[in-house]
């Protein structure tokens, strides 16, 4: 075992309660991103976002992260409100991991250096022993001979992979992903996909913005669509994609199915 | 990858080790795409023949002869070049000195004027009246008036030392032009980086500490390298509140011999420390470009 990989787990199978979102609106402006966004996330589920470019997923994952702060409503993990007044911003965010569409590595450090930062810095893990899960970490998504490249000397993919294991090197009980295939080569994507189905499989609870339809079929067990900052339609993979109720949805399936991406 | 290949032949691939070889010509050329054995060739004929052409006309004219005796005293340069070299040592204390303080002091105004949230509008407000203040003053009138007052108010344990106060003028003001510097630095970190930071669980401070200012000072080494050249030869203005420094005793050479060849003296001095750090910054420059494009590959 080399990552954490949830709380408490029900033996029966029906998982306790990760993350709950009520209300939640979020403008830039004027410019209103979330209009009462409701949802709620059971532990070990993977949940798929999709919707067209600002329909509002990445505002969403970052309103979760607390990077952007809500307007109004109220976020619950675990049953601790984010959102509430006073609350210790930088311990939720450990709490909750978040993988961007840029990558974002740290270019001066190397990638062991990217992965044991925020664990040493935050978490006060000694060097040895952060180094030691960071290895492991590196070493089972296939990056152990990377530990000490720069982020510039690796392909898109890889800095991907180490985005991944830097955020899971905080032992988050939830990881966002953010677009994180948007910006890759198309031959580069699998091996990224692959690791989050990894991830999936482990039992990590997920949130995962994405355009990949095929890839959100295969790990979802929920997807919803997001549209103008709300949750239009939300359901299983088999039913959203195979028999969509709300005519938005339908338009936009079409649309992917006609850009030859699903 | 040498000067051998014949002209006109595209030039071999420069690989991972390659940047040391074309290092020298990288610089030579300013940052244009060396030409290669052919360039170097036509480059060093066309120097020397415009320099020998721009000698011919300044020692041809009339009056040269004066102006030999009167700047380029040969025998007058071998007695007053010694004494002025002493005397030099003091300039370069001074700078060494102030450049330890305008690194750390700069980097603190920095610090404050990036400082975010109302809380710290005050604290913002100083940063940037401090820094329109002492690059608004001419340099020489801020070492006239710290240099004449700040001695003059004869409080205890005040320092009356114009050299100390030459020190402290000069930090004042270069701290305001390097303090820019590294903000510009600062600004130039994508918020991206800081997000990322953030999420990791790093405060405010922390993602400051870590993320950003190593990627923004590894940033503004050129263009602060720049600012300390310029502080380099400011330390000559030092002279004018009676520092015994280099210029000073130039002065008084030169009104001794009733000739200016200790102040060509002293500019060489002056040209002789500078050269070595604009050569360093060239290089930094051309390193930097090199990796950024070998990252890009």
């Amino acid at each position: 075992m080399t990552v954490w990989t949830g709380g408490s787990d029900a033996p029966d199978g029906s998982s306790a309660e990760a993350l709950r979102l009520e209300g939640v609106h979020k403008s830039f402006g004027k410019l209103e991103v979330l209009r009462g966004i409701d949802l709620t996330v059971a532990e070990h589920e993977v949940i798929c976002l999709i919707g067209a470019s600002g329909s509002g997923k990445s505002t969403l994952l970052r309103c979760v992260n607390l990077l952007e702060p809500v307007d109004s409503g109220r976020i619950v993990v675990e049953g601790q409100e984010i959102t509430a007044r006073g609350v210790d911003v930088n311990s939720i965010r450990r709490q909750v991991g978040i993988v961007f569409q840029a990558f974002n590595l740290f270019p001066h450090m190397t990638v062991i250096r990217n992965v044991t930062l925020s664990p040493r810095e935050v978490l006060g893990v000694d060097k040895a022993e952060a180094e030691a899960q960071a290895v492991d970490l590196l070493e089972r998504f296939g990056l152990a001979d990377k530990r000490d490249e720069y982020p510039d000397r690796l392909s898109g993919g890889q800095q991907q992979r180490v985005a991944i294991v830097r955020a899971l090197a905080m032992k988050p009980r939830i990881m966002l992903l953010d677009e994180v295939t948007s910006a890759l080569d198309p031959e580069l994507v699998a091996e990224v996909l692959n690791v989050i189905k990894e991830l999936a499989a482990s039992g990590m609870t997920m949130m995962i913005a994405t355009h990949e339809m095929g890839f959100a079929r295969d790990i979802a067990n929920r997807i919803c669509f997001l549209d103008q900052g709300t949750i239009l339609e939300e359901g299983p993979p088999a039913q959203i994609f195979s028999d969509p109720q709300n005519p938005r949805t339908r338009e936009f399936l079409q649309r992917i199915i006609e850009a030859g991406r699903m | 990858m040498s000067g051998v290949s014949p002209p006109g032949a595209p030039l071999p691939p420069t690989g991972d080790g390659g940047v040391g070889g074309s290092r020298a010509s990288r610089i030579l050329a300013w940052g244009r795409e060396t030409e290669g054995a052919r360039g170097v060739l036509v480059a060093m004929i066309s120097t020397v023949v415009f320099f020998t052409l721009l000698i011919l006309v300044v020692v041809n004219s009339s009056g040269w002869p004066l102006v030999k005796q009167a700047f380029f005293n040969g025998k007058i340069f071998k007695e007053t070049f010694p004494g002025i070299l002493a005397a030099f040592k003091v300039n370069v204390e001074m700078f060494l000195i102030a450049e330890v303080f305008i690194l750390v002091f700069a980097l603190f105004l920095a610090v404050l004027r990036s400082l975010s949230g109302p809380v710290f509008f005050p604290i913002r407000v100083l940063a940037i009246v401090y820094t329109d203040l002492f690059r608004g003053i001419p340099t020489i009138l801020v070492i006239y008036i710290l240099g004449f007052g700040a001695p003059s108010l004869a409080i205890k344990g005040v320092p009356q030392s114009p050299f100390v106060w030459g020190i402290v003028s000069l930090v004042l003001v270069y701290s305001a032009y390097v303090a820019e510097v590294y903000r510009s630095g600062i600004e130039s970190v994508h918020a991206s980086q800081i997000a990322a930071a953030r999420s990791l669980g790093l405060s405010r401070w922390q993602s400051l500490r870590f993320v950003v200012l190593p990627q923004a000072v590894r940033r503004v080494i050129p263009p602060l390298l720049n600012d300390f050249i310029g502080l380099q030869k400011d330390t000559a203005l030092v002279a004018l509140i009676g520092v015994f420094e280099a210029f000073r005793l130039a002065q008084i050479d030169a009104s001794t011999y009733f000739n200016y060849t200790p102040y060509v003296a002293t500019a060489l001095l002056f040209i002789i420390i500078t050269i070595p750090l604009a050569r360093f910054t060239d290089w930094l420059i051309a390193r930097d470009r090199s990796r950024r494009q070998a990252g890009a590959a």
